[in-house]
């Protein structure tokens, strides 16, 4: 059986299936990465310290946030500065804006349609016009959220090294709050939903990396932790975390303690799971879902016990914004050579920016790790072990599994390019 | 009913942001959705097709392998769409140009690249790159929508007009223009400086709206006079090399160099011209 999927559909990005059996055992399977490099760790060397998270974030469209705050977070520890409570804040609140965003438009308009078996979400809206409004609501709200504190959500405006050029005002906070409570009933929908999905039947137990905090869900900053036991600073990332290049991608495969390991919503909640919201863990038990997962499709269920948690915790960051007003700060920032590395959870899981200025403040050097790199070479180990298991189904169905798998890591192509 | 005006998305190098706030449009794109078949969009639908009427492109080209692809688009299209910085400008990616490949190449990819550049194996496609360039620079383009990312409103109101036909003006003054119109403060009047003069507007002055500056985006306007913005520049404190950073950012193909030295060439009135002045640009 032969399978080649030219630019598969509902991701991020451009890359292929090649896959193949010979009398029902594994040829060949990978995931070919054919995506244009766009050398941002290149062109963006001589950059001034303030325009780099303005380049930066524009390495991807999906998770522009995750990727401003990760050059932000990294190029205020190399020139040392220290951020206030309230930036940290409105930081948490837009990063759960990113992941209900991105979560929504994954499971709602990426993934469902190969539970129901649709090639798009576009049958939908006749035959579920309910499900569609309610998606693009779970999905609108979430971008409008990052809208209301960033400018912008792809490509966020007022998020600079420090703080923000602009507050945001208490009433558009307030009609946040009020959106995010009106999503409950929808996250109760989409919890019934996942109830209803066939998820297929394939386990492979894995390396699962994340951040971690001491005493909060992490979306960023915290050590990087591997579920085989490891942990490690983010500035010594490079100890453990080592990329290297394949002659089938034009992103780079990384690899930490095995020789594979998996980032994003499975990895987060398998590892950080007891830190969600307890409305997350309700949702988790009644969909009857013990940590750790090891079938890879859960990844998608996981995506969904994170929009929950985020729903919630974004409600009382808005409480607490709400109760304690927000203050115009001012920014002074003095340049000064240094390397900094800034480490967020981005919807598809771990990312790394690294920086090095000089004294001028300009970037001398920059490398970033992007999630759905690191989670390439899983991903082809993946299908290396579900194909010999699906021997026997018809050619459609293999295919539909593998299109489906690789759709189950959510990946942002363009930006494990870069 | 009458066969609706087939639209199809592609892209090539970029972050497919454009493409994504389409689709966060919400409710309205499903009322655009009525009144065309949307029939091909690789990041939304997996339903393919070779027959369309409108292509929307977003993405530099940044692949000689890649052009082949945008040409068969071209032919099969009545209408093409550029999408965003990347295809109308070339796109942040294009500041690459600056730099040696070579160079850029091993920096990413290491020994793996060192080891074999020069040689059969350092011309193995994952290693392709050549230089970025806007989609206008391969294909004939029928409608810019600038920005980075587009503008959402701009991009239904470039929908409607070609789905009836009527054509679409491109917004051609200064983003200072809309700013003004916001009665947002001017950047300079807070003692920094910013793009706006110079960059072409549509995006509603979203970052000055922020508080922070414009980075010109939406690349230069027509008739620009930079010489006249980069003594502006000048006076703010800037050397040379950051206004042509400032510049390069976005519109690296626009040559802002030339410009400069063309407007230099120019006989100039003592003053510098500003945005608000009477006299007229260069």
């Amino acid at each position: 059986m032969e399978i080649r999927v030219d630019h598969i559909t509902r991701v991020e990005g451009h890359g292929n299936i090649l896959a193949s059996l010979e009398n029902g055992r594994l040829k060949q399977a990978i995931f070919e990465v054919v995506e244009a490099n766009r050398f941002f760790e290149g062109f963006m060397r001589g950059r001034d310290w303030e325009e780099v998270a303005h380049l930066a974030t524009r390495i991807c469209g999906i998770c522009a946030v995750s990727h401003c705050y990760a050059s932000l977070t990294a190029t205020e520890a190399a020139l040392g500065i220290e951020v206030s409570k309230q930036t940290k804040l409105l930081r948490r609140l837009t990063m759960n804006a990113e992941q209900i965003s991105s979560h929504a438009l994954h499971v709602y308009f990426l993934a469902a349609p190969d539970f129901l078996r649709l090639q798009s979400v576009i049958p939908l809206i006749q035959k579920s016009p309910e499900t569609v409004a309610r998606a693009f609501r779970l999905k609108k709200t979430g971008y409008d959220m990052g809208e209301v504190v960033l400018g912008r959500h792809t490509h966020p405006v007022a998020a600079v090294p420090g703080g923000f050029t602009l507050m945001p005002k208490l009433s558009e906070i307030s009609a946040v709050r009020e959106r995010l409570v009106a999503l409950r009933p929808d996250l109760e929908a989409t919890v019934e939903l996942c109830k209803t999905l066939e998820v297929p039947a394939f386990e492979r137990e894995t390396e699962y990396v994340s951040l971690r905090q001491p005493d909060h869900y992490a979306w960023i900053g915290g050590d990087i932790v591997s579920s085989d036991g490891s942990s490690v600073t983010a500035e010594n990332y490079r100890d453990a975390i080592q990329e290297y290049v394949v002659t089938h991608s034009t992103a780079k495969h990384v690899k930490w303690t095995r020789d594979a390991y998996r980032v994003g919503a499975l990895s987060r909640v398998n590892n950080n799971w007891k830190q969600l919201r307890p409305e997350a863990q309700g949702a988790m038990k009644a969909l009857g879902l013990k940590p750790p997962m090891h079938n890879p499709y859960l990844n998608t269920v996981a995506q969904v016990i994170e929009l929950i948690h985020c729903v919630e915790d974004s409600i009382s960051a808005c409480a607490q914004i709400l109760n304690e007003g927000l203050q115009e700060e001012d920014i002074v920032i003095k340049p000064r050579p240094g390397r900094g590395v800034g480490v967020v959870e981005a919807p598809r899981g771990l990312l790394i920016h690294d920086y090095t200025y000089d004294e001028r403040g300009r970037l001398t050097k920059a490398n970033c790790t992007i999630p759905t790199g690191m989670n390439y070479a899983n991903l082809d180990r993946e299908m290396q072990a579900l194909l010999p298991t699906v021997a026997d189904q018809p050619k459609d169905e293999v295919q539909r599994l593998l299109e489906m798998l690789v759709r189950a890591y959510d990946p942002c192509i363009s930006c494990s390019v870069h | 009913m009458a066969d609706k005006p087939r639209v199809a998305f592609f892209d090539f190098a970029c972050c497919e942001g454009c493409q994504l706030t389409v689709l966060s449009i919400g409710m309205p794109l499903v009322t655009l959705l009525q009144h065309v078949d949307v029939v091909t969009w690789r990041e939304a639908l997996s339903e393919k097709s070779d027959q369309f009427d409108i292509a929307v492109i977003e993405g530099s080209i940044s692949r000689d392998s890649d052009v082949a692809r945008l040409k068969a688009i071209r032919e099969k299209a009545k209408v093409v769409v550029a999408l965003g910085a990347c295809a109308t400008l070339g796109g942040v990616q294009g500041q690459g140009n600056l730099f040696n490949r070579d160079e850029l190449r091993a920096l990413v990819y290491g020994d793996a690249y060192s080891s074999v550049a020069g040689s059969e194996l350092g011309k193995q496609w994952i290693f392709e790159a050549s230089e970025v360039r806007p989609i206008s620079f391969e294909i004939q383009v029928d409608i810019n929508i600038h920005g980075c990312p587009i503008n959402a409103d701009e991009f239904v109101a470039v929908m409607e007009n070609v789905l009836v036909g009527r054509p679409y003006r491109q917004p051609n003054e200064a983003v200072c223009y809309e700013c003004k119109l916001n009665q947002y403060e001017c950047v300079y009047d807070r003692g920094e400086i910013c793009l706006g003069p110079v960059t072409r507007c549509g995006c509603n002055a979203i970052c000055t709206s922020k508080g922070h500056r414009c980075f010109g985006c939406r690349g230069l306007m027509d008739e620009v006079n930079l010489h006249a913005a980069k003594d502006v520049l000048q006076e703010h404190g800037l050397r040379l090399d950051d206004i042509l950073g400032m510049f390069r950012m976005y519109s690296l193909r626009a040559e802002p160099e030339k410009k400069i030295a063309e407007a230099e060439e120019k006989p100039r009135k003592a003053e510098p011209w500003r945005f608000g002045s009477t006299t007229s640009p260069v």
